[in-house]
């Protein structure tokens, strides 16, 4: 990052005002940028909390499930065939809706019943009480399991929309705005630049006005002295030589 | 189709040992649709890594699916894959299989949550 990396602007008055409103803004850019993320990263910091919390229970209730579907076997005798070939339609469906976090939409799952029992007869026999426990021990598993699942959702979506947006705060304040601020030096500095110089011409004119005077004057002076010409003409011839002198 | 899926309701979809498949079925998550495609996959120790790979890979495609629960010993021979899964939906979750305890250090989620937490926090 040298002094040269700079917007290609002509150094003016308007481009300087231009140049300040963008600098304006870029600040202002920055500052809601840097809320929004921090906003997200709050949330973010709740969303691993409870993962982490819901990651443990999770232990626990799959524990439980599988220790009742132990039981359940012990009382019922081999089923799992049974179960894994009259699969027909799901019982538990996932209904998806949205979550808004500083214009962020996180997804979040809700799980719903929809239709019938497919298992309502299986344990009929025997072991129908423990199947039932096995039944409703894997339903809340499901439950907790969804709920995971949206947090994790919410966990990727955010980490992805963190990044981006720190990424944009950093470009903003060490690219963006440190590039405005240059061109803006840039900017002063050749205004005071051409200023000077119209000083130093200013001056430069005066000086050659001065001289070109003093020549006139002394020749006149010589005219007079000689008596070739009156003071009275001379004096007329004075005023009339007013007009040159225009500065600007 | 995937308006159609919206109005339905997504499915979960299991990949797992016999045990685990059989209790969420019970739980009533399985779907066999008119492809005669299940939404399960029962892995034992015959199923070749390829095929949980293929099945997975085939969840993931899949529209109507939005949670794909997995053993995490299961997990754990399709790691790069899980890995290389970085979109929102549909959501991996990697659960404890009966004769495989939880370990979190090898939880894909954990671990890119690892940089963000002091260690003490996932130990439980």
């Amino acid at each position: 990052m040298s002094g040269k990396d700079r917007l290609p602007i002509f150094p003016s008055r308007g481009a300087q005002m231009l140049m300040k409103s963008r600098l304006k803004g870029a600040q202002k850019g920055h500052s809601l940028l840097k809320k929004k993320a921090d906003a997200l990263q709050m949330r973010f910091r709740m969303i691993l909390g409870k993962i982490i919390q819901t990651k443990t229970l999770m232990g626990e209730v799959m524990k439980e499930a599988a220790f009742s579907l132990a039981e359940a076997k012990f009382t019922t005798g081999e089923f799992n065939q049974v179960v894994l070939q009259n699969v027909t339609k799901a019982q538990i469906k996932i209904r998806t809706k949205k979550d808004n976090v500083a214009g962020v939409t996180l997804p979040v799952f809700e799980s719903y019943q929809d239709g019938t029992d497919t298992y309502e007869l299986a344990g009929l026999a025997r072991g129908g009480q423990q199947l039932a426990k096995l039944k409703k021990n894997y339903q809340s598993a499901v439950k907790l399991l969804v709920e995971l699942a949206s947090l994790q959702t919410s966990f990727v979506t955010l980490d992805e929309v963190i990044k981006i947006t720190n990424r944009r705060v950093n470009a903003i304040e060490h690219v963006i705005i440190p590039r405005i601020e240059r061109t803006l030096a840039y900017i002063i500095s050749e205004l005071d630049e051409l200023e000077r110089e119209e000083f130093y011409r200013l001056k430069k004119i005066q000086d050659k006005k001065r001289i070109a005077r003093a020549k006139s004057d002394a020749a006149k002076a010589l005219l007079i002295a000689e008596g070739k010409m009156e003071t009275e003409h001379a004096a007329n011839n004075m005023l009339d030589e007013g007009d040159e002198d225009l500065l600007f | 189709m995937a308006l159609h899926a919206a109005i339905k309701g997504k499915l979960i979809s299991v990949i797992g040992d016999e045990d685990t498949c059989v209790g969420f079925l019970l739980g009533g998550v399985g779907e066999i649709n008119k492809n005669r495609h299940a939404n399960f996959l029962v892995v034992d120790k015959n199923t070749a890594v390829s095929e949980i790979e293929d099945t997975f890979k085939r969840f993931l495609k899949r529209d109507d699916i939005d949670i794909i629960l997995i053993n995490q010993n299961i997990a754990e021979q399709i790691r790069h894959v899980i890995d290389s899964h970085t979109q929102p939906i549909p959501a991996v979750l990697e659960i404890p299989s009966k004769d495989h305890p939880y370990d979190a250090s090898k939880d894909s989620i954990l671990r890119r949550a690892r940089g963000m937490f002091n260690p003490e926090d996932l130990v439980r």
